[in-house]
């Protein structure tokens, strides 16, 4: 349990003390760093010297001005490391120490005091003005500035009260009345009237408070590990002077302020030196923050501004509840450090900022807080006091019981335990409230949203109820919710203000007014604020005896607002908007480009109106991975023919057609079609139909509306279609409304082909146009593509069926192996030199009888047939010669040579089965 | 030539027809309504915008059924979404943003020249010919409108689903900002357009993809795999200052125009760095494209 709640401890107090986030990467590698031992004076009451841990951190350039950054209650020199590395990155010369009583450092835990710390710092200073790195302002006095956070923020602001050679501070999340810090009493004296509220967040600082006891604990048992060196010693005292001890013992016994401690704490508290600090201050403080609240800033601000110096004021979401300052932070500082020692950047002003939070979760990415940014703080010199406004509460008189031994006590806060549960105070608080124990009191609901921004107040009455007990002094403690429409209340800022009121004895009530914790809130339109008064708080030493308080309020709440404009408003970052209209332009510059490169392209061909609808020469292409599948190719496809090109299957053919419609690039050779070059979107195409390796339809279209949907495409009039002549090819009937994905092979063949010759192209071009396709369609097919041809135009119609090109075809191109290997019209391979063939009952005789007729010769038995050379000779004659000579004949034709070249061609037996009869 | 019409079909007056007169002009090439009609009759469309208006309904629902969440746990966006219309449509885009509408563009981008190929239809457009630049241009326009349909049809169901349900009270922001009703709904709405510009790198990969690949399923994961690798790339602080080069580094800055003043620096910079990506992205598809042997 101990080594837990020490773990936590160092977690919280580290985390709070290092002002600075870690640095960016890049910074840490260049500062050079020393370390060296400080013997500085032991003080009053020390006898001897005290030895200090100290790091020099070197910027690149020097000499520079120099800032001392001291760390927060628990840390060392090394929980600034980060900070300082930040700092030196930013060009100063940068120097940490453990203080006395922490890390390697010798001595004992003063709490600041100016005998003590506050002198050690400034033997740090008489240090500093004897190194050359250092810019001197004169002799033995350096150029330097104090940051730090919490022990460090306020050694920061002592060291500039006492020490006139400070130039400027920082400091982080600190008190201004250690005093009021840790036994504060937020109810002003009933004596004088109570201040009004002029700066955003003034707290009452009276006399007699109630006694922090969480934090207070956690505070001191964090100097509590025995020191090295101090045998003898108290072992509760830890590292603590004894002075410091015996404070802590008796407020931790007795819960009250003696005069002794309250003297040793005013010691340490800045409040006394504020009115002579002429160093400009950058005061940062935090928004979730139950130890060191607003009103500390507040105070600090309000003394130090009296002197005219200049001040500026920033609320970050975060604090000894929260996290460590962010970016902006960081920047802040450094920017206002580096004006005021090196008079570099422009005026940081006086300005306020603060941080809006929402505490709405909704994921990493996704800030929940905003910064607004005012002209000044309210109510310092010179400035306006604090917008505030009156808020009517409504709610009787209520009765809240003090339990004896004021337990169960409220939670409303986890002191000690940091950022990812710190805040979780505020929502525990709605669960953990106990019942009987507060009283509440609502506001109308907001109409309009409202950021409340800093301490409201509300003025109560407390009374004795008759017949019930009650000591003499009522310890409450006020807060303030927001309370959604469904009721769903949530305690802003995590905390709540402690207040100590003596209670006339004969029921009379007394009137209160109260500084409620100072928060930024946004109020949404809709919620309202609640004032809950409780007479119990786990963190605070409250009431132990037994007393039942009836509690009212009079007039209203009373709640600052400070107006501000986003911090980041109109700021379009010039870089990227720039780059967006680079970018802009960029697209547009391609885009005329491409634009301007098309059209000398498609304006460049010149057109031959006899040129032939196609010319392929010397076409080859070798697709990637070396495979060749067309080598050399040539042929030319003239007007008015039907062209097969045949070949089996991997001759190359559909490369060839896809070459054809620019679908594939060529890798050596040309294409023309009508004289013009053939390519990728090459116009020329619009003059050719194609169907070529199988349909390509949207599956969910219809027939006709896929037709009628390509020829849009196109972009050519409807009235070119001929869509009816088409949809008549594809002969699909009734069909053809129906999708697509819901045709057979067959049909979707029939319609791709018609949607080849949607605008009756003057080259036709149909890769194996009868797979798929009965006989009677093939029938059809071919007439079709005859008369197509019939009509002047060009057809070129590609197959692996020798009888599909031999009937349908008036040339034929033979491609084997990405080669042309034969190129003429059907007839003159067919028939080429008159060979004949004659299939008869007796070949031999057969053969003799034409052996003897006059001019013919090359005659060959094959079987049943008898193949010979005519050579002039009239088949009919030789015909006649054989059944004179009583060879009877069966039948008599032109030899098929196609064929057999074509077999001798391809090498092996028949192409297809399916290859039919001759 | 004018017999009636049998299943082998005639060719009618072919014959006497003389050479068509072509009417072409590569600037005409699909029209955008026509492609508009392509992609509006396909079912994956139809789909999409159906789950698009279905959703808020979904979420509206799924809130009705679940119970408040208990006093004392932490104000989520969830709880924040129940407050009023606005802040509904808020939720409706939070929660799809990062994902949903990733996959609607990269649908819409991936599969409109990918789906073709599959079809082997693309062979028939480029052949019309229909130029291939063109061909991407036309179907870009076409997606990209498809897209900032969706992506604005999201919100405005939200708001009119949200407004019935839970009324047109203010807009509260995640950063505790109150906005009136049509002030935020019209920073709903453009915060949907942020998205739509943020989401322009994911249509150019898809697009990239989309012209590389003959798989519809290939580009559009592909593009929504990008946009999660990159989303995991971003959660790794140890990155630093190299993750502001990430494309859906700046993907939640649409959050900051829910503010009464818009911060409009991580949207400029958000801006910038989707409108690089796209522009290099989707020039390297077209790039790609027009130089590619279309085999599919």
């Amino acid at each position: 349990m101990h080594g837990l709640l020490r773990g936590l401890l160092a977690l919280t107090l580290a985390a709070a003390a290092t002002v600075l986030l870690t640095v960016p990467a890049g910074a840490a590698t260049t500062a050079a760093v020393q370390e060296q031992r400080i013997d500085v004076p032991g003080g009053p009451g020390v006898t001897g010297t005290v030895s200090l841990d100290t790091s020099l951190y070197l910027p690149a350039v020097t000499p520079a001005p120099a800032v001392l950054v001291a760390h927060g209650f628990g840390g060392s020199k090394a929980s600034v490391d980060a900070d300082a590395r930040d700092l030196a990155a930013r060009g100063f010369v940068v120097l940490t120490w453990s203080a006395r009583g922490f890390g390697a450092s010798g001595g004992q835990i003063a709490l600041d005091s100016p005998d003590h710390e506050v002198a050690d710092a400034s033997r740090l200073v008489d240090w500093l003005a004897q190194r050359p790195e250092v810019v001197q302002d004169g002799p033995g006095d350096p150029r330097v500035g104090v940051t730090g956070g919490s022990y460090g923020g306020a050694l920061s602001l002592l060291l500039a009260g006492y020490d006139k050679r400070i130039d400027a501070i920082a400091p982080v999340i600190t008190w201004n009345d250690l005093g009021q810090a840790l036994f504060p009493q937020t109810a002003f004296s009933q004596t004088a009237t109570a201040t009004p509220l002029d700066t955003p967040a003034r707290g009452a600082f009276a006399p007699d408070g109630v006694f922090k006891r969480g934090w207070a604990g956690i505070f001191f048992s964090s100097g509590a590990a025995p020191g090295p060196g101090s045998p003898g010693a108290d072992a509760t005292c830890g590292r603590f002077t004894a002075q410091v001890c015996a404070a802590y013992t008796e407020a931790a016994t007795t819960s009250r302020l003696s005069a002794t401690t309250a003297a040793l704490l005013e010691r340490s508290s800045p409040a006394t030196v504020t009115s002579r600090i002429s160093a400009p201050t950058l005061l940062v403080q935090g928004e979730s923050d139950t130890l060191f609240g607003l009103d500390q800033a507040d105070a600090n601000a309000r003394q130090i501004a009296a002197n005219g110096t200049p001040v500026k004021v920033m609320w970050y979401a975060g604090g000894h509840d929260g996290g460590a300052p962010d970016q902006g932070v960081r920047d802040a500082i450094g920017g206002w450090l580096g004006h005021y020692l090196a008079g570099r950047g422009g005026v940081p002003g006086t300005g306020f900022s603060y941080a809006v939070s929402s505490g709405i979760r909704a994921g990493a990415t996704v800030a929940n807080g905003r910064t607004v940014q005012a002209p000044a703080y309210p109510g310092l010199a010179g400035s306006a006091p604090v917008a505030t406004q009156q808020l009517p509460l409504t709610g009787d008189g209520q009765t809240v019981i003090t339990p004896a031994g004021g337990n169960p006590a409220a939670i409303t806060s986890l002191p000690g335990v940091g950022a990812a549960l710190g805040s979780l105070g505020g929502r525990l608080s709605a669960a953990t409230s106990v019942p009987g124990q507060s009283a509440r009191f609502r506001t109308a609901t907001f109409t309009a949203p409202t950021t409340l921004t800093g301490a409201p107040r509300v003025t109560f009455t407390v009374a004795r109820v008759p017949g019930q007990p009650a000591p003499a002094e009522a310890i409450l403690f006020a807060s303030t919710s927001e309370v959604a429409a469904d009721g769903t209340r949530t305690l802003l800022g995590s905390s709540v203000a402690p207040f100590r009121v003596a209670v006339p004895g004969d029921g009379t009530p007394v009137t209160v007014t109260v500084s409620l914790p100072g928060v930024v809130a946004p109020i949404q339109a809709g919620h309202s604020l609640a004032v809950s008064v409780a007479t119990t708080d786990q963190a605070y030493a409250g009431g132990t005896e037994p007393a039942v308080w009836r509690v009212g309020v009079t007039g209203g709440l009373t709640v600052p607002e400070v107006a501000g404009e986003a911090v980041s408003a109109n700021t379009v970052p010039l870089g990227p908007a720039i780059g967006i209209g680079v970018v802009l332009l960029l697209a547009l510059a391609l885009w005329v480009a491409a634009r301007l490169r098309r059209r000398r392209v498609t304006t460049s061909a010149v057109a031959d109106p006899d040129a032939p609808p196609l010319r392929i020469r010397d076409l080859a292409k070798t697709y990637k991975g070396g495979f060749s599948a067309v080598k050399g190719v040539s042929f030319t496809v003239e007007k008015g023919m039907v062209l097969g090109l045949l070949g089996p299957n991997g001759a190359g053919k559909t490369t060839v057609l896809r070459m054809l419609m620019g679908l594939i690039r060529p890798t050596a050779g040309t294409i023309t079609a009508f004289g013009r070059p053939v390519g990728a979107g090459a116009p020329v195409l619009a003059r050719i139909g194609a169907f070529v390796e199988g349909p390509g339809f949207l599956p969910h279209l219809s027939g006709a509306d896929n037709l009628r949907l390509y020829w849009a495409a196109t972009g050519r009039p409807t009235a070119e279609a001929y869509l009816d002549e088409a949809l008549e090819i594809a002969g699909l009937g009734a069909s053809i409304e129906r999708r697509v994905g819901a045709y057979s092979q067959g049909m979707r063949q029939r319609l791709a082909i018609a949607q080849a010759m949607l605008g009756l192209p003057e080259l036709l071009v149909l890769d194996e146009p009868t797979n798929g396709l009965d006989p009677p369609q093939i029938h059809a097919m071919r007439e079709v593509l005859h008369r197509y041809a019939a009509g002047g135009r060009t057809v070129l119609v590609s197959s692996h069926l020798l009888s599909e090109v031999e009937q349908t075809c008036s040339h034929v191109v033979v491609m084997h192996r990405g080669l042309v290997v034969a190129d003429g019209t059907v007839e003159d391979i067919i028939a080429g030199g008159g060979a004949a063939t004659f299939t008869v009952d007796a070949p031999d005789r057969a053969a003799f009888v034409l052996g003897e007729l006059t001019g013919v010769h090359a005659v060959q038995v094959d079987g049943g047939a008898v193949h010979a050379e005519l050579n002039g000779t009239p088949r009919g004659s030789a015909v006649r010669a054989l059944v004179t000579a009583g060879v009877d004949v069966a039948a008599a034709g032109p030899r098929r040579r196609l064929e057999d070249a074509f077999l001798q061609l391809v090498g092996e037996a028949p192409l297809m089965e399916d290859d039919g009869e001759p | 030539m004018s017999e009636p019409s049998t299943v082998t079909g005639t060719v009618g007056d072919l014959a006497a027809g003389g050479p068509a007169p072509t009417g072409y002009r590569p600037g005409r090439t699909l029209p955008l309504r026509v492609e508009l009609a392509r992609q509006l009759k396909r079912r994956r469309t139809q789909v999409t915008f159906g789950l698009v208006v279905v959703l808020p309904i979904i979420l509206w629902v799924a809130f009705s059924l679940a119970a408040s969440s208990p006093p004392g746990s932490a104000v989520t966006i969830v709880d924040l979404a129940k407050g009023s219309g606005g802040n509904f449509a808020v939720f409706a885009l939070f929660a799809s943003a990062s994902f949903l509408l990733v996959v609607v563009v990269a649908l819409f981008f991936g599969d409109t020249v990918a789906s073709e190929a599959s079809w082997s239809s693309l062979r028939y457009l480029l052949a019309a010919p229909i130029p291939r630049a063109r061909l991407v241009r036309q179907k870009a326009i076409i997606a990209a409108f498809l897209s900032v349909c969706a992506l604005l049809l999201l919100p405005l169901v939200s708001l009119l689903v949200g407004s019935l349900a839970y009324g047109t009270g203010d807009l509260v922001s995640i950063t505790g900002e109150s906005l009136g009703f049509w002030t935020g709904a019209g920073r709903v709405l453009l915060a949907a357009l942020y998205i739509a510009v943020n989401l322009s790198w994911v249509a150019a990969v898809a697009m990239l993809l989309s012209v590389s690949t003959d798989a519809p399923l290939g580009a559009v994961g592909g593009a929504v795999m990008a946009s999660i690798v990159s989303q995991i790339l971003d959660q790794i602080t140890a990155l630093e200052d190299l993750r502001n080069y990430l494309p859906t580094h700046y993907g939640t800055a649409w959050f900051n125009l829910l503010a009464g003043q818009v911060d409009w620096g991580d949207i400029t910079r958000g801006v910038f760095g989707s409108l690089t990506w796209a522009l290099v992205l989707g020039a390297l598809a077209v790039w790609r494209f027009e130089r590619k042997d279309i085999t599919s």
